[in-house]
């Protein structure tokens, strides 16, 4: 779960980012999050995931109170966040495999576990059979892909996604929607930022749209609404 | 830290060697490069110090007593001048043995020169070959040699050299050239360092984006470090080997070819026997710790994510 109080960020220019921002996010839910570039998407999501801290506010992710967070506990509520980004972030060198595998490793399993879990979450997103290839060998939406397998290996409670289709053809977005969808099928909560008008009223879900640094709507089952 | 993570991490510290492999090749160049460099000026400086003290050992007290010195009181002399505890040997050189001696100094072309001087008609003293253990104790030595000499009524010396005046200065230019050895080697060592670490230091920066994700994966700093640890420490390690292996065996080989050459020069190159556990050891653990240091140093920088 998570809570947002009052929350401002303000970076080091001067420029802020949130104004203000009270939010609360549930288990299991599935939430766009919309509005203009620059409006604050992504340093809402970065909070979450503990890459900034809040200038002002309180705010809870599982638990942790973010703000007061110690650095050297800040890799362990990451463990339990998968993030995925619009330009994937895998470790070029590593196979996919490896990549996947990591994760794992980072929170100590036996090998065999991870081998174990690490193919099966490669099957989930249908890359089973490219396992031994490196990432620059993938397309895009493969790319996207491996990214997904890494950030749902762990079987965290939260998924941030800053916009995972912005790279990608509507056909190969479609196919990364309904994995991310399965994931939120199977529990995990799902904060998408994403600027794709199709995505969002194909799927009515929760839409919270941030303009200026503020929330200006929150809708159960909302629309994109804006111009694509 | 488990010791499957233990494992892990020295399985990717070595696995990333190859991963980067351009990357590792420019650290290891680097690194062979400097120390090659340093070692061949720490045998130069190894040779230059044996030489000088070679030179150095050389030095000797020669003293001349008067004609007419009995037999018991010269052995009494040499007893207690072998007695002085700088003194190490002292060999008794009679007129006879001194002709000779000074014949051979000569030469061949005026050898002649000396003719007529031999038996009744030789004009040399007896006299004493005194050797010291440390040259630099000559002086001392040759000064307690004059007090035997005048604590006794009959003054049976006649002359104490020890080429004073010479021997300071070979001793000036000795030293000189041992600090200059030591300063141009500490120098080295220290300019491989920066330069090593500073290839280390592209190598990660090259990989800070990497650190960033997996940072994102919930990596520890600790889990992160380990195998860039790792993999400097193998770096420098195997490096730093080529390095001495190279250069003890070039070393070895000169050794070889310069005995023939040299030896008519007087000149004697430290055996590879002499020098290679000291260059071997300066060289592999300056490889090492510049390997651990560089990547450990440069890798702080980038944790703070």
């Amino acid at each position: 779960m998570i809570e947002m109080q009052d929350i401002w960020k303000t970076y080091t220019d001067g420029t802020h980012a949130l104004r203000g921002v009270s939010v609360r996010i549930d288990r299991n839910e599935f939430v766009y999050l919309v509005g203009p570039s620059g409006a604050g998407k992504s340093t809402f999501m970065k909070l979450i995931y503990r890459e900034e801290v809040p200038t002002k506010g309180q705010l809870s992710v599982n638990g942790f109170n973010i703000g007061k967070l110690k650095p050297r506990k800040i890799p362990f509520v990451r463990r339990n966040i998968g993030v995925i980004f619009q330009d994937f972030r895998l470790l070029p060198k590593l196979t996919v495999y490896e990549n996947v595998a990591f994760a794992m490793e980072v929170i100590e399993a036996p090998r065999r576990i991870i081998k174990k879990r690490t193919m099966e979450v490669l099957d989930l997103v249908g890359l089973k059979h490219k396992h031994a290839s490196l990432p620059a060998h993938l397309s895009g939406g493969e790319q996207q892909r491996v990214s997904i397998a890494r950030a749902i290996v762990n079987n965290p409670s939260v998924i941030v996604a800053d916009e995972p289709t912005g790279n990608l053809d509507p056909e190969t977005s479609l196919g990364i929607m309904n994995l991310l969808e399965e994931i939120n099928f199977r529990g995990a909560t799902i904060i998408m930022a994403t600027h794709n008008k199709d995505i969002v009223n194909s799927m009515r879900k929760r839409v919270i749209a941030i303009e200026n640094g503020n929330i200006v709507r929150d809708e159960a089952r909302g629309e994109y609404g804006y111009e694509a | 830290m488990k010791l499957r993570t233990i494992l892990r991490h020295f399985r990717e510290g070595a696995k990333n060697i190859i991963r980067n492999g351009w990357m590792s090749f420019a650290s290891m160049s680097s690194i062979f490069i400097s120390l090659f460099i340093l070692g061949v000026f720490l045998l130069l400086a190894l040779n230059v110090n044996s030489m000088s003290a070679q030179i150095e050992s050389q030095v000797q007290i020669r003293v001349f007593l008067q004609l007419n010195v009995e037999k018991a009181k010269m052995t009494e002399l040499q007893n207690k001048i072998g007695n002085i505890t700088e003194v190490s040997k002292v060999t008794f050189v009679s007129k006879a043995e001194g002709l000779e001696l000074l014949r051979k100094n000569l030469g061949e072309e005026n050898k002649e020169l000396l003719d007529g001087y031999e038996n009744e008609e030789n004009p040399l003293p007896d006299s004493f070959t005194v050797e010291v253990y440390d040259p630099r104790s000559i002086a001392q030595a040759a000064s307690q040699i004059e007090a035997i000499n005048k604590a006794d009524e009959t003054q049976p010396i006649a002359k104490v050299k020890y080429g004073q005046g010479t021997v300071e200065t070979l001793f000036k230019v000795t030293n000189a050239l041992r600090i200059i050895g030591i300063v141009v080697v500490i120098g080295l060592g220290v300019t491989a360092m920066f330069l090593i670490s500073n290839t280390i230091k592209m190598t990660i920066i090259a990989r800070r984006r990497e650190i960033g994700i997996m940072k994102l994966v919930g990596a520890t700093n600790s889990f992160i470090r380990w195998p860039f640890f790792i993999e400097g420490a193998l770096i420098g390690i195997i490096s730093s080997v080529i390095t001495t292996v190279i250069v003890l065996v070039g070393y070895s080989e000169l050794v070889q070819f310069s005995q023939m050459e040299l030896s008519l020069m007087m000149i004697k190159l430290v055996t590879v026997k002499e020098s290679g556990l000291l260059t071997a050891a300066l060289i592999i653990g300056l490889g090492t710790l510049i390997g651990i240091w560089g990547s450990t140093i440069s890798i702080r920088k980038y944790l703070k994510v």
